[in-house]
């Protein structure tokens, strides 16, 4: 436990330095979204990883906080602050109650349904033009305010996105280790197994699922308030399969795994961009060989093949 | 001695020499363009004409001793990367104008960040609302699309069809049509019958055009890139419908009669003049322009320059005659641009003020049919 | 007048819902042989109608050349996508199965966007396309090759699965694996057949449908999708069941955009497969399944 704090401290230290090693530019503004990802990942990772329900929709919670924050603030001129929870409330609410139905199901079924629920929040945003201004998307958006300070810059906006990510992952990693987080690896291992043992896994997944549409839906918020520009666009099908290549390729069951995955896929195309037309292709590739080769993800086969490279070496080293 | 003057010899040359690379410090213009994606039909011309014309300039010997440099980013259509895109190229590449987005929805999204930072942005895609309300550091060159549905219902208007049916893609282009043809129909007269929408993928729209099959429209208004018009010119074949149809310009290429063959015959849409360039009479201003345009557009890339990329290449010559003019910073530039007046590009002539940045009359389209797989004007 | 209308909505709908049951009867192939559900369907339906498109531009091939060789070649697709990707994966734990199958989509996809670029291009029909008249509907001759060339797909998948030897050996692993390996039967082999049959199946059903729809690099996204739901709907046979849950989501769909709103025509077909998962996960036709513990 103390280990885990340990490292978690370090870790903070890091990300609260990093603006200071990258002076303002364009890197700050790749580094807020890699903050929101990470904040994405995280929430994937508790349903996905930990709890072994497979979600290819988790694009329409990001998106739903998202347009519910831009437009009550907006629309309706709630101040940001208020406006943020209340979103996360209704589509807490709407992740639970779809839960119970959605998580009778399993494996690729569930996989489906999830992708068609995405599918289905994504078209009601585009075609409910008068609320969300439709395919043109929604502007205007205020940026946050706090004391006397406006958060409309990149470094600002890093500090108050990597904040809060910190906090959501210090929760993710408790949660993970208490009582909670094993009954739900007893469920990804064996649901009937663990009912056995006493644990109501139908509640369970339910909860896990709508405490991961929850955070999803507050890394909407602050996307929406931070771009001050949103549209339907970034809220399809497609962002969802990204979210579940950085949880796979970070590793399963890792908080500092999707970390990785997030900084990974957030920075890939920011290297690639001389290779446009390559990058679909690479990250087919990329999720294809981690699936074959890396299975654990990037965060338990690196280490791995650094040891096996190790041992290979020692035990040349003996003959 | 001997060295003495060697040494002052070569000391001028390097003064004379930095004298030359300090005068010459390249002009940057950053571009946004959508090259790859849903919206590379637009993004992909645009390039192609911003880097044909800006070589053109650079062979030439610049603009008063500047070169121009380009530095293009692609943002395939994305509207969070446009503003992420948009961002690097003020802060890092340090550009003093942007060109581009390809689309509305970029653009709407990138305007904040060009106001915020101060540089002039001038837009190619189509949204009435980015100029309109204006805003200090926006400028468009393409057509308004209140403009082209301004053609049509004018048209409608003079031949006395004036109840219509309207089907628009749902996306931003589409999004932004449909809004323009609801809020000028009272203006000409026009009763809409029946609103429909189709989604940009959508292979089928018998549906909606069966509906529409039913009601009593005189004429039917489509509004979307292709492929879609060209699957609604084939479902208006197959269902037999006889009503007129009327497209928007952004099928005006000749990819649109392509797909759509036998189907696309007798559509008429508003387009701009470069597909009719060899067509227009003598006295047309922009005549010269738009010969010279796609004969080069040919020459180098040996494909017909569309008017997609004439947006493109508009923005550039305005930016270079704002250069001629002694501007060579951000400010200077966009104050320059606001003055621009009787500049004959490929969109149309250019008349901007502090009220008007996007500068265009309703010259800007001429009303076309499809006949015989060609373009031909209407009268 | 009404009636006019619906007629057009239905027959609209039944060749829509006919290319929607051969991806569907796709799916459930593999799914039967292997448990898997294979994301990349969709993209061999890209692939069938791209194929065509070089056969008849590149190759110079006439029609009924070039659309043989197209299905083989996305068969071999099918054959590598089998042999690279599904069978050298060391844990088919189900998570594991759909993403590399999703990987594996996008991989196709991509490349297939570097070979024929992002644009839409059009084949010819395969009769041409002077529309014919039924009561106050109109259909087009293509519209009855797809209809005419989806029953004979039934036709041969039913003699196939049920009158020859390797057909039923595929029956075989669906029902139970192990046993199947028991009585000698090469399960890997099935898996790899299965694998090759849909793929041509994905094919065929692109060819037949590109003349109307057109096609281009990704329309194997949305097609795949709505294959699916009419699998589930179906209840994942590869028979009758599922041709009839594609008619039904096809004629659905239609209806759904004439009649209530063109726009959300797209989410017709989730908002049934979500009620069908809930309510009757077997499908309209299946039995309910028991799971071992």
């Amino acid at each position: 436990m103390t280990r885990d704090l340990l490292l978690f401290a370090c870790f903070s230290l890091l990300i609260m330095l990093a603006p200071q090693l990258f002076t303002g530019g364009y890197l700050m503004n790749v580094l807020v979204f890699v903050g929101i990802n990470t904040m994405l990942a995280i929430a994937l990772n508790l349903l996905l990883g930990y709890a072994g329900q497979i979600s290819l929709g988790h694009a329409g919670f990001f998106g739903l906080g998202a347009y519910l924050s831009g437009i009550l603030t907006t629309t309706f001129s709630l101040n940001p602050w208020g406006a943020m929870p209340i979103a996360a409330l209704v589509v807490g609410c709407l992740a639970y109650l779809i839960g119970f139905p959605i998580l009778k199901l399993k494996g690729h079924y569930l996989a489906m349904a999830t992708l068609g629920l995405g599918v289905i929040i994504y078209i009601v945003f585009n075609e409910t033009v008068n609320l969300t201004g439709g395919p043109s998307g929604l502007s205007g958006i205020p940026n946050l305010r706090l004391g006397g300070i406006v958060f409309d810059s990149d470094v600002k906006n890093y500090y108050l996105i990597w904040v809060v990510t910190l906090m959501v992952m210090l929760f993710s990693i408790n949660l993970a280790n208490s009582r909670i987080g094993r009954a739900l690896r007893a469920v990804h291992d064996s649901d009937v197994a663990a009912q056995v043992l006493g644990v109501n896994s139908r509640l369970l997944k339910v909860q896990i699922f709508a405490l991961s549409a929850i955070i999803s839906s507050l890394a909407g918020s602050f996307y929406a308030h931070t771009m001050t520009f949103i549209s339907p666009a970034s809220f399809g099908f497609n962002f969802s399969i990204e979210l579940l290549t950085m949880v796979v390729i970070g590793g399963l069951g890792s908080i500092y795994g999707s970390f990785l995955g997030a900084a990974l896929l957030t920075l890939l195309p920011e290297i690639l961009r001389g290779a446009n037309d390559y990058d679909i292709i690479i990250y087919g590739a990329l999720l294809v060989l981690m699936v074959m080769f890396m299975p654990g993800g990037l965060v338990r086969g690196i280490p791995a093949l650094y040891r096996k490279i190790v041992t290979r070496r020692g035990e040349a080293g003996h003959a | 001695m001997n060295s003495k003057i060697m040494s002052f010899v070569i000391g001028a040359m390097t003064l004379l020499y930095s004298a030359t690379v300090f005068a010459a410090s390249p002009i940057k213009i950053g571009a946004l363009f959508a090259v790859t994606g849903p919206a590379a039909f637009l993004g992909e011309p645009e390039r192609n004409s911003a880097k044909m014309v800006i070589d053109e300039i650079n062979k030439a010997g610049g603009v008063k001793g500047h070169k121009l440099e380009l530095v293009v980013y692609d943002t395939t259509g994305d509207a969070t990367k446009a503003v992420q895109l948009a961002t690097k190229l003020i802060k890092d590449d340090k550009v003093v104008a942007i060109i581009g987005p390809s689309t509305t929805g970029e653009t709407m999204a990138v305007i904040p960040v060009a106001e915020k930072e101060q540089v002039p942005l001038i837009s190619c895609s189509a949204g009435s609302k980015i100029t309109d309300p204006v805003k200090k550091w926006i400028f468009k060159t393409a057509q308004n699309d209140s403009l082209a549905v301004g053609k049509i219902y004018e048209y409608l208007q003079k031949t006395k069809q004036t109840s219509v049916s309207i089907l628009t893609v749902s996306d931003g282009f589409g999004a932004s049509g449909r809004e323009q043809l609801k809020s000028q129909a009272v203006k000409y007269g026009i009763t809409i019958v029946s609103d429909d929408t189709y989604g940009p993928k959508d292979t089928d729209m018998t549906a909606q055009l069966t509906k529409i099959r039913g009601s009593r429209a005189q004429a039917i208004i489509c509004w979307g890139t292709n492929p879609g018009p060209a699957i609604i010119a084939k479902n208006v074949r197959q269902l037999g419908i006889k009503t007129p149809v009327f497209m928007s310009h952004g099928v005006s290429s000749k990819k649109f009669i392509d797909l759509a063959g036998e189907a696309a015959e007798g559509i008429k849409l508003p387009s701009g003049k470069v597909v009719v360039a060899d067509l227009l009479p003598g006295s047309d201003k922009q005549k010269n322009s738009l010969m010279d345009f796609v004969k080069d557009y040919q020459n180098h890339y040996k494909a017909e320059g569309d008017h997609f990329g004439g947006h493109a290449w508009d923005a550039v010559m305005l930016i270079r005659n704002a250069v001629e003019h002694g501007a060579d910073s951000a400010a200077a530039i966009r104050d320059q641009l606001e003055k621009s007046k009787g500049f004959a590009g490929i969109g149309g002539s250019f008349n901007y003020s502090a009220q008007d940045h996007a500068g265009l009359g309703k010259d800007a389209f001429v009303l076309v049919e499809i006949r015989n797989k060609d373009w031909v004007i209407v009268k | 007048m009404q009636f006019d209308q619906i007629l057009q909505y239905i027959l609209s709908g039944l060749s829509t819902g006919a290319i929607y049951a051969l991806i569907g009867i796709g799916f459930s192939i593999i799914y039967n042989a292997t448990g898997i559900i294979n994301f990349a369907q969709g993209e061999f339906v890209m692939l069938g109608g791209l194929l065509t498109l070089s056969s008849l531009e590149l190759l110079k091939l006439p029609l009924w050349a070039a659309i043989p060789s197209a299905i083989a070649v996305s068969t071999v697709v099918g054959f590598l996508f089998e042999r690279l990707a599904i069978r050298p994966l060391k844990q088919p734990t189900p998570i594991n199965l759909v993403i590399i199958t999703i990987g594996g989509s996008i991989l196709i996809r991509g490349l297939a966007m570097l070979v024929w670029g992002k644009d839409t291009h059009s084949i010819p029909p395969f009769s041409g396309d002077t529309p014919i008249a039924i009561g106050g509907a109109t259909i087009l001759p293509q519209h009855l090759w797809i209809l005419a060339i989806t029953l004979i797909i039934i036709v041969i998948n039913k003699v196939y699965f049920y009158h020859t030897i390797s057909g039923k050996a595929m029956r075989a692993c669906s029902y139970n694996r192990r046993a199947a390996g028991l009585v000698g039967i090469d399960v890997r082999r099935m898996v790899l057949f299965s694998f090759v049959i849909s793929s041509a199946m994905g094919a065929i059903a692109g060819i037949i449908v590109a003349p109307l729809t057109m096609t281009a690099y990704d329309v194997g996204v949305m097609l795949g999708l709505k294959g699916f739901c009419a699998a589930i709907i179906g209840g994942m046979s590869s028979g009758i069941s599922t041709v009839i849950g594609g008619l039904i989501l096809g004629i659905l769909e239609s209806l759904g955009a004439g009649l209530i709103s063109s726009g959300y025509k797209d989410a017709i077909a989730f908002i049934i497969l979500l009620l069908i998962l809930f309510i009757r996960p077997q499908g309209l036709f299946g039995k309910a399944n028991s799971e071992r513990v």
